[in-house]
């Protein structure tokens, strides 16, 4: 127990430390984008938010087949926060891409495919949280089957811009990154991933309070 | 393999003979599909002209709906005298029962899209029929994908009571890219200069996703419906 809050309490840190760092690291190393100017910025935040939906998709998927095949709860518990900040960074990803869209394209929103792959991506987690909130009793089991198909959705959103001609920029654009944008940006994804890991952990250990609220509950109410 | 076949055929046969003693789903769904498209005959003609290259979404959006209508109903028959209980309980491949009740909704929606792509192709001057084969395999396709995972969400959802809220809600964004490739491919067709290359394309496109949606569908059937 006193590990895995030293744990909690280290990536809780480094979450901190990168996070607060992020904005005097970007002003200090960031260059300059001539036409787009400060707008360009949002690459940094925008790029490394889709890094974590999918990442999010994958937790959530894996444990959901985990919790379809083993009925171990805790992997329900673990593939309903990360459904969560599915979500959340799914938002984020859709805030900041029209923001970028309307100075490079002209344009808030594109019906490309890379767009409204991910447009449909994100559908499907809202999807998952309103069959969990509205689908009554046994839809733990009916969301971990979405969650699947939504996690097969993945690798397609990802590979979609490059089967396509489209206005969105590939996928080579991140592994060819060079200095000195390459420094900033995977700054801003291992702060992207320690904000994922505290929130993922602290909304796991919500979930994991409730369950033992309701086991003592149903004991109370035994007695 | 022919146990599994054989309980398939009887579930299906099952249901094809429900269906053939009330018509409760062929006329529903047929009607359904046609108001879809009288609706839609009224939002795209204008002065007695349909626009140009409408018909395409006016098939799928008619068929989605129906398909949906359909999906739902087959699984609320199965819950009178607790008929879905005792089809699970029967000592058989519960993937064969799904298999079964999957070939049961896409005959009932094939009968649906004849009569769909008739009435486009009537009030709307289209050339659909022109182009029948590549149309029939992009429609077969993308029934199949469509159905599948249909079929599975109508039999999760079957027991909650917000079934029919539910069904829409996570039966389209899962479905959305095998609609999306059936209208690209449609629109390829009905070009003043059909591009075959583009048809096939959008058709291997549903056929990776048949695939893909059949082997989950048949992989999480049984611990979907598990009690």
């Amino acid at each position: 127990m006193t590990r895995m809050r030293n744990r909690s309490q280290t990536i809780w840190f480094a979450a901190a430390v990168l996070l607060f760092a992020t904005a005097p690291v970007l002003i200090a190393m960031a260059p300059n984008e001539a036409t787009m100017g400060l707008v360009a910025k949002i690459f940094y935040f925008h790029v490394p938010a889709w890094f974590v939906m999918f990442a999010a998709v994958f937790v959530c998927g894996i444990a959901s087949a985990v919790y379809l095949f083993t009925e171990r709860a805790r992997a329900d518990r673990l593939a309903v926060s990360a459904a969560e900040l599915a979500v959340l960074f799914g938002l984020m990803g859709l805030t900041t891409g029209p923001l970028w869209g309307r100075v490079s394209w002209g344009v808030w929103w594109q019906w490309d495919v890379r767009l409204t792959t991910a447009l449909i991506l994100e559908l499907t987690f809202i999807a998952y949280l309103l069959l969990r909130r509205y689908g009554g009793p046994g839809s733990e089991k009916l969301s971990a089957g979405l969650a699947l198909f939504g996690m097969a959705n993945v690798p397609f959103v990802y590979v979609s811009v490059n089967f396509w001609r489209t206005i969105h920029p590939e996928t080579t654009v991140v592994p060819t990154l060079e200095m000195p944008m390459a420094g900033p940006f995977w700054w801003c994804v291992a702060a992207y991933f320690a904000l994922f890991l505290v929130m993922l952990d602290g909304r796991r250990r919500l979930e994991e309070q409730r369950a033992a609220v309701d086991r003592l509950r149903l004991a109370y109410d035994d007695d | 393999m022919g146990e599994f076949c054989r309980i398939a055929w009887l579930v299906m046969r099952k249901d094809l003979r429900v269906e053939v003693r009330s018509r409760e789903l062929v006329y529903t769904t047929v009607f359904f599909a046609t108001s879809c498209v009288l609706v839609f005959s009224f939002a795209f003609v204008r002065e007695g002209r349909p626009l140009a290259g409408v018909e395409a979404g006016i098939v799928w959006v008619a068929l989605a709906y129906a398909g949906q209508l359909a999906l739902g109903r087959a699984f609320e028959r199965e819950l009178g005298q607790d008929a879905l209980r005792a089809l699970l309980l029967a000592p058989v491949e519960r993937s064969a029962i799904f298999v079964g009740k999957l070939l049961g909704i896409v005959l009932l929606m094939a009968i649906v899209e004849v009569v769909v792509v008739f009435l486009v192709t009537l009030f709307f001057s289209s050339a659909l029929i022109e182009q029948a084969f590549w149309l029939a395999a992009l429609l077969a396709a993308a029934t199949v994908g469509f159905a599948a995972v249909g079929t599975l969400f109508a039999a999760m959802l079957a027991r909650s009571q917000s079934r029919a809220v539910l069904l829409p809600v996570l039966l389209y964004p899962v479905t959305i890219p095998v609609l999306v490739a059936g209208v690209s491919g449609t629109i390829a067709l009905l070009a003043a200069e059909p591009n075959l290359d583009q048809a096939r394309f959008w058709l291997a496109l549903i056929a990776f996703f048949d695939v893909v949606f059949l082997t989950l569908t048949l992989w999480t059937f049984e611990p979907l419906m598990a009690e």
